[in-house]
């Protein structure tokens, strides 16, 4: 799937929503529980997240990979694993800013 | 993306916190959720095309910042300290719109064409119990426009800053942390709402879980009051505010043991006031966050460890910090131009470029100023030290041609204000037939002008020193912290330099 920054997607076999905050662009297969993520507009199908690919996701954190080409912000969480391919994504540990407002 | 997704995921994440007021009677994430949405039916029921606000700080701020976006109507909060003019000029740009007024206001746009007001409680309580749009049915354009904000007009007419959905909440995801904060933590809103940093507060609590207290028109022992009172954790105030605050500690010799975070920014923050504040609130982790109203509030911010090592350092390069804005935020690029755009080095100062996200460079009439490959240039000077420290110097409107050298006011300010009888100092530039442009300083307090000329002379360059040194009571500022030198400038313009 082309991504862009902003693009809303959902997981088709668990409750998993997600934003993309970064992408490096090109085609990527995003998938959550080992199935391809559909736009919020698509039906969610009856899968499950696959065996070794339902560690979940958290509400308002980041998922990315080693090589920067995505980053997604969980905006509902869900049992399956975001992921490019059958490659999990890591959860970003970012250093938390001070608040300034 | 909609600034509404922020609300969503906190009403998902901790929807039960109080989002704003206090504990006991103010308003849960869900309650809010649910009062934009009868807000967002109620404008969309009407011809308005805008969301007015022309009132103090209140829980209908965030109702009608939230309302708007789910209308999928801009949101413009007016400055109602404006004069009668000045105030029906901004409602007639804003008309065709429904203006949320507080007290007073309401006979004060009522009259003009296409402006329908609402007396905020009567408003509020209405929202209570009424029909709503259904959960999640905003628009979700990021291109939409979020907020019009109209710039504070310091050198001319008030231009109106378009803030996108897009800028907003691209600043919240690359500043703040979702549910960042305790649920013992809340924040103290003493800018009003037509201020970005008013807005920005807003966002970024509502995004990191953190209860609004607001203070509705800033008043230094009410502020000290509401901190103990509150149990307030963080707050960010302008620097006459926090000069205010520091007397008032001093005078009453209290302390804040609750206040965690104090940021400030929104202008030159003078050094003994931030030393003075620095000493008192020893427990306080300082933040000194420099942004404009363009760029969806902060872009560059000086730290708490920062600030410790500063003020504990004799090192004046590390001891100079202290007057830094820090480094940029992470999500943002930041760069130093010279006139024709051309990056310089680290040590050059110049003008301040950036570039991101949060960026929005736009007013509705005057359309984009970001350049092709979306750098904004900011209109104030600066230069970076070779740790990443920015330092800002001030508009570059405001800066000084003299016998065709370029004088910065601050640099010039902050020596004269080093002197332990000068309480504030504005310095402009006044017309001089001699040298194009002289310096003028304009100083409040007992020090003798030869012994200020020859302070910034020796500090500085003989060519820095003020050829005219005037004194006044105090410096006309407006309600949110900046100085206005034009008022100088015109009253000093026919003195000349001799």
């Amino acid at each position: 799937m082309e991504l862009r920054p902003g693009l809303k997607l959902k997981s088709a076999v668990c409750d998993t929503e997600v934003i993309v905050v970064s992408t490096a662009g090109g085609d990527i297969d995003i998938t959550c529980g080992g199935a391809a993520m559909v736009t919020p507009a698509d039906g969610r199908g009856d899968g499950v997240p696959a065996d070794g690919l339902a560690n979940g996701t958290l509400l308002g954190k980041r998922y990315c990979d080693d090589a920067g080409s995505v980053e997604v912000l969980c905006t509902k969480p869900g049992d399956g694993s975001v992921g490019i391919g059958q490659a999990s994504l890591s959860l970003k540990e970012a250093k938390p800013l001070p608040a300034s407002d | 993306m909609n600034i509404l997704m922020l609300l969503d995921m906190a009403v998902s994440g901790f929807g039960e916190r109080t989002a704003v007021g206090t504990s006991e009677s103010g308003l849960t994430y869900e309650q809010l959720m649910q009062r934009a949405a009868a807000a967002g039916h109620m404008f969309s029921a009407t011809d308005s095309e805008r969301v007015g606000l022309l009132d103090v700080s209140s829980p209908a701020v965030l109702v009608a910042l939230f309302g708007s976006a789910y209308a999928g109507q801009p949101f413009v909060p007016l400055n109602y300290r404006l004069a009668d003019a000045d105030l029906k000029s901004l409602a007639e740009r804003t008309a065709p719109a429904v203006v949320v007024v507080g007290d007073g206001n309401g006979p004060r746009v009522a009259h003009v064409d296409g402006i329908e007001a609402h007396q905020r409680d009567e408003w509020l309580q209405r929202l209570d119990a009424g029909p709503t749009l259904a959960p999640g049915a905003w628009p979700d354009d990021e291109q939409d426009i979020a907020v019009l904000l109209y710039t504070s007009g310091t050198t001319g007419a008030p231009k109106a800053a378009v803030l996108r959905h897009r800028n907003l909440v691209g600043y919240i995801l690359g500043s703040v942390e979702f549910m960042g904060a305790g649920e013992d933590e809340a924040t103290l809103v003493s800018v009003p709402p037509y201020h970005v940093a008013g807005l920005a507060a807003i966002l970024s609590s509502v995004y990191a879980g953190r209860r609004i207290v607001q203070l509705p028109n800033f008043d230094a022992d009410e502020w000290i009051d509401l901190v103990v009172a509150q149990g307030i954790t963080h707050a960010m105030v302008v620097p006459t505010m926090l000069a205010r605050i520091v007397e008032q500690l001093q005078a009453r010799s209290i302390e804040l043991p609750t206040l965690r975070a104090l940021s400030y920014g929104g202008g030159r923050m003078p050094l003994p006031v931030i030393e003075a504040a620095l000493d008192l609130l020893p427990h306080t982790n300082f933040v000194n966050a420099y942004g404009l109203t363009e760029t969806s509030s902060t872009v560059s911010l000086l730290g708490p460890d920062d600030h410790r090592a500063a003020i504990a350092s004799n090192d004046p390069t590390i001891r100079r910090r202290l007057s830094s804005v820090g480094q940029p935020l992470p999500a943002l690029d930041v760069s130093i131009r010279d006139d024709e755009g051309t990056e310089l080095p680290a040590g050059s100062p110049g003008e301040v470029w950036v570039r991101g996200d949060q960026v929005a460079g736009e007013y509705l009439a005057q359309g984009s100023k970001l350049t092709a490959d979306g750098w904004f240039p900011t209109n104030d000077g600066g230069e970076v030290d070779t740790d990443g420290y920015l330092y800002v110097t001030g508009r570059l409107d405001d800066v000084i041609v003299r016998g065709g050298e370029n004088v910065s006011p601050g640099e010039i300010e902050d020596v004269i204000l080093s002197h332990p009888a000068v309480q504030d100092v504005a310095v402009i530039g006044i017309p001089s037939d001699q040298w194009g442009e002289a310096i003028a300083a304009v100083v409040v307090g007992g020090a003798d002008a030869t012994e200020l000329q020859a302070l910034v002379a020796d500090q500085l360059r003989s060519s820095r020193s003020p050829d005219r040194i005037v004194y006044r009571d105090e410096l006309p500022y407006n309600e949110t912290g900046k100085l206005l030198r034009r008022v100088l400038r015109s009253e000093l313009a026919e003195l000349g330099d001799s």
